[in-house]
């Protein structure tokens, strides 16, 4: 029964516990696990027991790659300026901000994950919150590379801000792009402490099973020495559901202002009182796909479907398919609206987009990859293969890709025929998009191996009594 | 009412070790209920009965973040009133300068960030974190508190510890162990 703690580095340990338990009820947790086993899972890859497996060294050297595209890309751009770039009148925005709102669409499921379910009692979160914070924290800073550099001179990014300077003009609080500022900054640190808080107990865990002095003193430098206090517990979950019910509206109003940047315009089909809904349908279905793409080969090389089970990825697999809908939705009332309001402005740009405008074909690529191939999630056996996932998946990411691209080519036919123009991304464009790719495989590869993916903590409440655990989170009972 | 063992050193308080976590529930409410009142639970997952035995029904976390989150909203929106109305006022649109529906999404934003922090630093004020070191740590079987074993420490401040008496009532609680913390 009770056995010694001492570290290990027989690379075949087996996670079983010694006792045989029933299946979970819900089918959360596989793998016949109790606490300790639990935890050595999750723990020993950042200890560095598990071997690393090779997989791993493919994705961290494609991504560090790529990530050379943008070094070299901000580099040539710095010395240049945004005129190495496809931008232009009338397309003043370009990829800088489709890629802008891609990244940061992709990590509004991170947050969805660890707020709103967690608020909606959802257990099925507690294998994927970790994960999918990560993925929010590392997409909204690609997401923040586009307008910092967008920008011009990214190092007077302070401007932004009213930082009271000497040259004595402030910020224009009345405009969007002002509000997506303190949007996106505000995302960015309440995700990264809500990240940080949820990860302290699971550092303990980390201090105490380190082989090293190294990874002691890292650990518990980083766990800032929490000893699960049952008062210190109290008020960790009383700060974790609350920072949950601020992450709620928060990202629903993050990216509700980021569609302000194109609704509060008067271009024609932006100025719509659909976008702000629109917009975060489309993001939690976006970051759906990705979590899905992450999800799938965390299980394949690092054996986590004990944790990310069938039904996890079925869960996933369903949010897809209903944000899916939600933004199908979308389009309807997009070309609804622009018959039905008469505006000769409205109707004229849908034709032009789905029709005889010189880029209607990415809108009918749009809607093949976002609408027509997410519908086969409503098969029960193409949702539960993988490999049919992963490619959904990949069709939602180039679909949503081309959802931005659409709206932001608008701007290429706009009331006044005499200032007309294309837009083509340059090399450049394509180099820095690679490149913060790149940044994203990196920053999660080196999370996955460092810092624990699933939170221990988290899924040690999942397991049910009978395994050491209390049978779900109790984070609404606790919290107090 | 001892606090010092023969050798000499401090005693921090008595640690006892049990294996589930209705062990040390009950525990907690056996030891409540003997009159001990400067005790602490440990555990690798929150257990709020715990807390509600030991006598902290509520945490003032909600407290501190509706405060801070009530200053940032304030700030927030009296800034951008000032700087864009007063101190250097533009005319966006012919709106009026005290355009407020304007103002709601920074002041919003403000909101959340300040409740954020507040709330984070409070935790770690309140719980006197980072504190790299504690007596606790000094027992070896303590490393598994964060692991699958949960933990009573009756502290050496309470009025009624007694490094005997208080060894003999923990004993009843059938622990898996019984050990000295040393200051």
């Amino acid at each position: 029964m009770a056995t010694v703690i001492e570290p290990t580095t027989t690379p075949a340990k087996t996670y079983s516990a010694a006792t045989q338990f029933a299946p979970h009820p819900e089918g959360l947790v596989g793998g016949n696990h109790d606490l300790a086993t639990l935890g050595d899972k999750i723990a020993d890859v950042s200890i560095q027991v598990t071997p690393t497996p090779r997989a791993w060294w493919l994705f961290f050297l494609v991504g560090f790659t790529l990530l050379q595209g943008m070094v070299v890309g901000v580099a040539y751009l710095l010395y240049l300026g945004t005129g190495v770039w496809g931008i232009n009148q009338p397309v003043a925005w370009g990829m800088a901000i489709i890629n802008f709102v891609w990244w940061i669409g992709i990590g509004h499921a991170g947050t969805l994950i660890s707020a709103i379910l967690l608020l909606l009692h959802q257990k099925w979160r507690t294998s994927l919150n970790r994960f999918a914070e990560a993925m929010t924290i590392f997409a909204v800073m690609c997401a923040g590379m586009f307008p910092l550099l967008h920008m011009g001179r990214p190092w007077l990014f302070y401007w932004l801000y009213p930082v009271p300077v000497n040259f004595a003009a402030w910020p224009q609080f009345r405009s969007p792009l002002c509000w997506d500022v303190f949007a996106v900054t505000t995302y960015f640190t309440v995700s990264a402490v809500f990240w940080y808080v949820g990860l302290v107990p699971d550092f303990a865990v980390l201090r105490d099973v380190a082989r090293n002095r190294l990874q002691r003193a890292v650990y518990g430098m980083l766990s800032m020495g929490w000893r699960g206090s049952a008062i210190h517990w109290r008020r960790y979950e009383k700060l974790y559901l609350l920072l949950a019910g601020l992450g709620t509206p928060l990202v629903f109003s993050v990216h509700t202002i980021v569609s302000f940047d194109f609704a509060v315009s008067i271009v024609p089909l932006w100025h719509a009182t659909i976008f702000p809904p629109f917009f975060v349908a489309g993001a939690i279905f976006a970051g759906f796909a990705m979590v899905i793409w992450l999800a799938v080969p965390l299980r394949q090389f690092y054996g986590m479907k004990d944790f990310i089970t069938d039904k996890h990825m079925d869960f996933c697999a369903k949010v897809m398919l209903g944000t899916g809908l939600l933004v199908n939705y979308g389009y309807f009332c997009e070309l609804w609206m622009s018959w039905y309001s008469h505006s000769i402005y409205e109707w004229d740009t849908t034709l032009q987009r789905i029709w005889y405008g010189p880029y209607a074909w990415a809108y009918w690529v749009l809607i093949l990859t976002n609408a027509l191939i997410p519908q086969m999630l409503w098969i029960d056996k193409l949702r539960k293969n993988m490999y049919v996932l992963f490619f959904i998946a990949l069709s939602v990411h180039i679909g949503m890709w081309f959802e931005r691209y659409v709206i932001v080519i608008t701007l290429s036919r706009d009331h006044l025929p005499s200032s007309w123009g294309r837009y083509a991304p340059t090399e450049w464009d394509y180099m820095l998009f690679i490149g913060t790719i790149g940044m994203f495989i990196t920053l999660f590869s080196l999370f996955v191996r460092f810092v624990p993916m699933l939170s221990i903590t988290e899924l040690r409440e999942l397991l049910p009594h009978a395994q050491g655990g209390r049978d779900g989170h109790a984070v609404m009972e606790n919290a107090k | 009412m001892t606090t010092t063992p023969d050798d000499g050193t401090a005693v921090y308080g008595l640690l006892a070790e049990f294996e589930t976590a209705d062990g040390l529930i009950d525990a907690t409410r056996s030891a409540a209920a003997k009159g001990y009142s400067r005790m602490d639970g440990y555990s690798p997952y929150p257990i709020g009965e715990v807390a509600d035995a030991l006598g902290f029904p509520r945490s003032e976390i909600g407290a501190i973040m509706f405060i801070g989150g009530l200053c940032g909203a304030t700030f927030g929106f009296l800034m951008q009133y000032y700087l864009n109305g007063i101190d250097y006022p533009i005319n966006v649109g012919g709106k009026p300068m005290f355009s407020w529906p304007q103002f709601a999404p920074i002041t919003w934003e403000l909101l959340v960030l300040t409740a954020s922090l507040s709330g984070v630093i409070g935790l770690f004020v309140l719980c006197g974190l980072p504190q790299p070191n504690h007596p606790l740590f000094n027992v070896p079987q303590f490393a598994r508190a964060t692991r699958d074993r949960f933990f009573l420490c009756i502290e050496a401040t309470d009025p009624n510890f007694d490094l005997t008496s208080t060894r003999d009532f923990l004993d009843t609680l059938k622990p898996l162990s019984v050990a000295e913390v040393p200051e």
